[in-house]
């Protein structure tokens, strides 16, 4: 077993959901190469060298790889691979992850195993399918395994006492089919919705973007983070990226707060893997209250707020 | 000198495929079988994929804005495929392709692709619209590995498509994790649709009607010189860990002091 784990970063930092993918490589045995490429690296590939069980960092420093462009990144790591020969190609089952990997199996011809949340062996991997409400244990008959991993099934690897030898590889050619135009990303001083410790959404039951202030303030009090339904960001109260569900963002916080979210399948999948979960809801029969660990029955609109009120004293 | 008659050139031709997938529907609540191999398919409500669905009414869209000449529905699986060509047909494709494989052959995201390439070749796509994960697997696959294997770009995860006056590029806004990104590809190429992309129609029945006349064209993954052989094989299929539903609070206050002594505060 040796693997290769694709590294996501913004120029300054490793992606959480790339620290989890690297202690489920760990989990599979052998050797663990990083490989980071783009623009300015050299900050981010001494941070991944520092990663327990890394052996080798490999750098790709080149402006093609700075946007995530697959077209791109799937050269690099084929050429990669052919020299390396690893038998497993890891990455998270981020936005990032999910573009790039799928490319790079069919170049190879083997499968891809999407969405891992537990490892039986090099050959054996667990996923959720049906968003979640049932649990595939998969074989893999293919020579090489190309992996995502769910970001919230493992630890994240922590920066230890280690220090893997960083080695410069070459780019791999450019597309010329495609190319980054602009990014509009959300910009927030609350903790990453991803990753943070404890989040409170919000859902239809919000009525409008402006009362998701509401929760914004609650989220402040407990230094969360703020995710919505797919409902709430379809009736556009809040953006995209604050989605949590099958189809949004799967996290597993510490403590999860369900307001107004009635809790639908598609939801539950985002989400019911967190510690604690509490649901405010004036639907006494609203599905969310089978997953809570503590339900309240009453109007949000009066709830939200005494909570944050009584937390500020 | 004899003067030249202009060349007549259709600068929007574009001939769009849209990959179907028949999924449980999903409003269904799953059953996992008796062998713990899959889930139960028997009597069992199934539909068009909700994303593929999305995709064919981008296809069609473009049909009636007059940047694509012809959209052709594709689905790949058992005899009940023909329920969604049917359904994709009724909502505005021009004609649909029926790839035949039998109900117990499991068929996995890289088959699918090499089959999807086979056609494109065989009926000269420019580009190909498919959602961007069937409800099913969830595996999230498809798009990428059929651009691949074309050696396309690609543009998943789209929740805006714009096509060129030249029919020549498309520019994709992506929901990525931070947001939005927006990006250019060139055609011909492969697009995957997100949920924000548009909002399906429902067929009328007068569509629904004419849609029976349109025809629904069969063949065979040998027939296209694709093994479909799996690559992963399925252990098991279980369910996830049960959780157990927690109390009810009376109040604010309780649901505080609950939270605080179980040191989730």
């Amino acid at each position: 077993v040796s693997s290769l784990v694709l590294v996501e970063h913004n120029g300054t930092a490793i992606d959480a959901a790339t620290l989890v993918a690297f202690s489920a490589a760990k989990k599979l045995g052998g050797a663990v190469t990083a490989l980071v490429a783009g623009g300015a690296v050299d900050d981010v590939a001494a941070q991944v060298s520092k990663l327990p069980g890394v052996g080798k960092v490999l750098v790709s420093k080149d402006e093609a790889y700075s946007h995530g462009l697959p077209e791109n990144y799937t050269q690099l790591l084929l050429s990669v691979q052919k020299q390396h020969k690893f038998s497993h190609l890891v990455a998270a089952h981020s936005a990032f992850g999910k573009n790039i990997m799928p490319r790079v199996s069919a170049q190879l011809d083997v499968a891809q195993v999407s969405d891992v949340t537990a490892i039986v062996d090099a050959d054996t991997f667990v996923r959720p399918i049906y968003a979640g409400n049932a649990i595939a244990t998969v074989k893999s008959s293919d020579a090489v395994k190309v992996v995502t991993v769910r970001g919230t099934a493992f630890e994240k690897a922590a920066p230890a006492d280690n220090k893997a030898p960083i080695e410069a590889v070459a780019a791999a050619g450019k597309s010329n089919a495609s190319e980054w135009l602009e990014s509009q990303l959300t910009k927030s001083d609350r903790p990453d919705l991803g990753t943070a410790a404890k989040v409170v959404s919000g859902g239809r039951g919000m009525k409008s973007g402006e009362n998701f202030k509401l929760l914004f303030d609650l989220a402040d009090k407990i230094g969360a983070a703020v995710g919505a339904s797919r409902a709430a960001v379809d009736a556009e109260f809040c953006p995209n990226d604050m989605q949590i569900g099958q189809t949004g963002k799967i996290i597993a916080p510490e403590l999860y707060m369900a307001v107004g979210i009635s809790g639908a399948i598609q939801h539950l999948a985002g989400m019911k893997d967190s510690k604690v979960i509490v649901a405010i809801n004036k639907d006494a029969d609203a599905p969310i209250f089978q997953v809570a660990d503590y339900g309240l029955v009453d109007d949000l609109f009066k709830a939200v707020p005494a909570l944050t009120e009584k937390l500020s004293k | 000198l004899v003067s030249q008659a202009p060349i007549a050139r259709p600068t929007m031709s574009l001939r769009v495929l849209v990959g179907c997938k028949r999924v449980i529907d999903y409003s269904v609540k799953i059953r996992i079988n008796a062998a713990k191999t899959g889930v139960e398919t028997a009597n069992v409500k199934h539909s068009l994929n909700p994303f593929d669905e999305i995709a064919l009414e981008e296809a069609v869209k473009l049909k009636e804005t007059n940047k694509a000449a012809e959209v052709v529905a594709v689905s790949c699986g058992p005899d009940k495929c023909t329920e969604v060509l049917r359904t994709a047909l009724a909502m505005g494709a021009d004609r649909a392709i029926h790839v035949k494989v039998d109900e117990d052959t499991p068929l996995q995201p890289l088959a699918v692709a090499k089959i999807f390439k086979a056609l494109v070749a065989k009926h000269k796509v420019d580009l190909v619209l498919l959602g961007k994960q069937a409800i099913d697997d969830d595996a999230n696959q498809t798009g990428q590995m059929l651009a691949s294997l074309l050696d396309w770009p690609q543009g998943t995860f789209a929740s805006k498509l714009e096509v060129d006056e030249a029919g020549k590029k498309l520019k994709v806004t992506r929901e990525i994790d931070g947001g939005l990104e927006t990006i250019a590809v060139n055609l011909p190429a492969v697009v995957t649709a997100d949920l924000r992309l548009n909002t399906p129609r429902y067929a009328a029945l007068k569509a629904i009607m004419a849609a029976k006349k349109k025809t629904i064209d069969e063949v065979k993954p040998a027939d296209l010189g694709v093994d479909v052989k799996p690559h992963l094989q399925t252990i098991k299929v279980e369910e996830p860990p049960v959780r157990k539903a927690g109390v009810k609070v009376a109040d604010v206050d309780e649901l505080l002091s609950k939270l605080r002594s179980a040191g989730a505060l």
